[in-house]
């Protein structure tokens, strides 16, 4: 019977031993900064997981791993792109690693899954991608510890739907991912354009992760001006190809995603000329992003995308909100507190927070143009600025109240009036 | 001591063993191991097709999922199963489970093998399908965000020790119901059905009915897995009910051991470890996971439940040789 018993209970005894072992991983030592970030590092969002880690690791490389005078332990977790994946990841950083704060997620949805561990666990989280509008707008007061360091999605587009009407274009349709981020960008593109006398005609919304436009392009009504495109991931540069391929003359609008420097290099020469806003250009002429371009491509390889960028002053950020409070963690809520205070120079442009703790900064409208920039020697796709609206907040020109008055925008709203 | 009655001493002493080490850890190992226990419970459910009646379904996650985005709905629209009510709670997310496995039975289980395995996957589907694009209901892309935190009726579920006490008691419920079951008359016919369903029919056996009871009572605990799931995990996406939760689910099954119940409990342990805990550890944590699967089905077709008969075998066959050795000694 023992050798039976001790046969059946071998991998128990073993098991056992294990979580036994896992129990007693300890806890991290004593006064540093223990930052937790959570990006995706495998999954189909690895890439911009990778530049949104690089971006906030140059600046801890630039300053000597220091925030604020502080020592920094950065700890980075998988999130895998996926909205309970970053739950659990997050609680690990809270629980096991005693994190002082945790930061990052990249889509909309994995924004709304972190911030309620930010209020449960009574811990700073800086969602320095994830742009869901309502995360500092209607659902704000749920998320006292959460300050927003990036965009909200509607925020750059609405100044292109004013653009868009300024060029005279009269009827639009748009054709964007079929998800939350996609309907808010349509959504205040539709806003402004609508607003200013445009018509958005169609609404075309091909399911997330599509690789076939075939199917949609035709539906595309002969009689528009121009067309807005929003896509993610792996789609921009398949939709542009297709859509020239097919034939198509007329002018190609963006959301920002469509042409960031983060797909700008797998385009080729069909994307030259698009349009699309977005509160950061690697090919932004001042000295400031000059530096950090070189600086960045030198180390990784690549031009910065905004991913990079927005932890890269997500990092400065925290550093001049640190030498503030005297070079150590005043807790969270004071810290917010310092940070809303500060207006920073970022490479992306002067940057303040409005009061619902998201930031108040430019919007470029860029165009897509082959050129060569910053010395670099060869010919390269660049998103050229050409118009820059300054300090544009998350409520554009129809101030607080009245924006949080309407419904976030989603699928049916704005309502498509004009729609035939 | 009959052989049956030290397996059960065997798990009893593990799960005891399990309740008195877990919440000595720290809070994450307890939050982790309550994950996998919650979803240790669908794991096992799905070996009731798959083990015990031979049914490889690839849907598992939508009665997971119905329930969880049923619990989640009701909790934060109505604030219904956040105190006593969630003790309602509980059979409502069982019947729901059962209940769709009631409709989605009636068209997959005319089917054998890789059809039954296709249809599964896409009535799965079309349950994601359905999270995905329902935005009023589920939230879409993003999701439900679980408001009213935990149930609290006199037991405190806020606090991760208490939570985990109760999910384990869950799981030691649901293992102890479904041994019962597979111990059973309607089990053995199960088993029958699984190793020569031609000869159960001859013998004049309803095998669709027993297939499709099978089918409901694997839907039910699926359920319940979900209500537990969602308070686990406080959201609950479209990702929750996608196909990968049901691939999750079956390679559990199939790396403990089908057919054993215990297994499919091993194999959630084993993936939630690797894949939550090792993925803090090491980022080429997938290659092991990879690694662990592949080795399984070359080396152990009958999962890690398999090893001790393995051993056994082997040794068997060392015997054999040396016996044989010695007899081809010419004396």
């Amino acid at each position: 019977m023992t050798s039976i018993l001790r046969k059946r209970l071998a991998p128990v005894l073993m098991g056992t031993a294990l979580a036994a072992g896992l129990a007693m991983a300890a806890p991290a030592g004593a006064e540093e900064l223990r930052i937790g970030y959570l990006a995706p590092l495998t999954g189909g969002l690895a890439q911009t997981g990778i530049d949104m880690r690089d971006g906030f690791q140059l600046y801890l490389d630039e300053h000597g791993g220091k925030l604020g005078g502080m020592d920094v332990k950065f700890i980075i977790e998988d999130e895998q792109g996926k909205g309970d994946v970053a739950v659990i990841k997050a609680k690990k950083l809270v629980l096991q690693d005693k994190v002082h704060m945790f930061i990052g997620g990249v889509l909309a949805s994995t924004g709304y899954a972190l911030a309620p561990v930010s209020t449960e666990t009574k811990t700073m989280y800086i969602p320095s991608i994830p742009a869901a509008d309502d995360l500092t707008q209607r659902q704000l007061k749920d998320f006292p510890y959460l300050i927003r360091t990036s965009w909200s999605s509607s925020q750059p587009h609405h100044p292109l739907g004013q653009w868009a009407c300024d060029q005279g274009y009269k009827k639009i349709t748009t054709i964007a991912a079929d998800y939350a981020f996609g309907y808010e960008v349509v959504g205040g593109f539709q806003k402004t354009f609508e607003d200013c006398g445009g018509k958005i005609i169609q609404k075309i919304w091909p399911p997330l992760g599509t690789k076939d436009f075939g199917p949609f392009i035709p539906t595309i009504k002969a009689d528009v001006d121009a067309v807005l495109s929003l896509m993610v991931g792996p789609m921009p540069a398949q939709f542009i190809k297709q859509m020239r391929g097919a034939g198509f003359k007329k002018p190609i609008l963006g959301g920002g995603t469509s042409y960031d420097e983060f797909v700008l290099p797998f385009m080729g020469d069909e994307a030259i000329g698009d349009v699309s806003a977005l509160h950061y250009s690697a090919a932004l002429d001042t000295p400031k992003n000059i530096a950090f371009v070189k600086a960045y491509r030198a180390k990784f390889g690549k031009v910065p995308s905004y991913y990079s960028e927005n932890n890269y002053t997500t990092a400065q950020w925290l550093d001049e909100a640190l030498k503030k409070a005297g070079g150590k963690f005043p807790g969270p809520e004071e810290l917010i507190k310092i940070m809303v205070s500060i207006k920073l120079d970022a490479v992306r442009g002067p940057v303040s927070f409005d009061d619902m703790r998201n930031p108040i900064q430019n919007i470029y409208i860029k165009k897509v143009e082959k050129k060569k920039m910053f010395g670099y020697e060869k010919d390269e796709l660049w998103n050229t600025v050409i118009k820059t609206y300054p300090n544009v907040s998350q409520f554009w020109t129809y101030g607080k109240e009245k924006f949080l008055a309407q419904p976030v925008y989603n699928k049916d709203f704005p309502p498509c009036k004009f729609c035939e | 001591m009959s052989k049956q009655t030290i397996k059960i001493a065997a798990v009893v002493l593990c799960l005891v063993a399990l309740a008195v080490i877990v919440p000595r850890g720290n809070s994450f190992v307890v939050l982790l191991v309550t994950r996998a226990l919650a979803f240790a419970i669908l794991a096992m459910s799905l070996d009731i097709l798959l083990g015990f009646t031979g049914l490889a379904s690839l849907g598992q996650a939508a009665y997971f999922g119905v329930a969880a985005y049923l619990t989640a709905i009701l909790a934060n629209r109505y604030g219904f199963g956040l105190h006593w009510d969630f003790w309602l709670m509980v059979p409502l997310g069982m019947l729901t489970g059962a209940a769709l496995a009631a409709i989605f039975g009636l068209f997959a289980i005319r089917a054998t093998g890789t059809y039954f395995l296709m249809i599964t996957l896409a009535l799965g589907q079309c349950v994601w399908g359905l999270a995905y694009r329902w935005n009023s209901m589920t939230g879409g892309d993003n999701g439900i965000t679980m408001k009213g935190g935990r149930p609290q009726f006199g037991l405190d579920l806020t606090n991760d020790v208490t939570f985990f006490y109760l999910v384990f008691a869950f799981f030691a419920a649901t293992l102890a119901a479904l041994y019962v079951l597979v111990r059973s008359p309607f089990g053995k016919s199960l088993l029958g059905i699984r190793e020569r369903e031609l000869r159960m029919k001859i013998l004049g056996y309803n095998v669709w009915l027993h297939k499709y009871v099978a089918f409901i009572i694997a839907g039910a605990f699926g359920g319940l897995s979900g209500v537990l799931w969602a308070h686990t995990n406080g959201i609950i996406t479209p990702e929750t009910v996608v196909l990968t939760t049901s691939v999750d689910a079956l390679l559990m099954v199939v790396l403990g051991g089908a057919g054993t119940l215990v297994g499919a409990a091993i194999g959630s342990a084993i993936v939630f470890g690797l894949r939550e805990f090792g993925s803090t550890l090491v980022p080429w944590w997938q290659y092991v996971l990879g690694a662990v699967y592949v080795l399984t089905i070359l080396y152990l077709p009958m999962g890690l439940m398999g090893v001790p008969e393995r051993l056994r075998q082997w040794r068997a066959t060392q015997k054999k040789r040396t016996t044989k050795n010695l007899a081809s000694v010419p004396s």
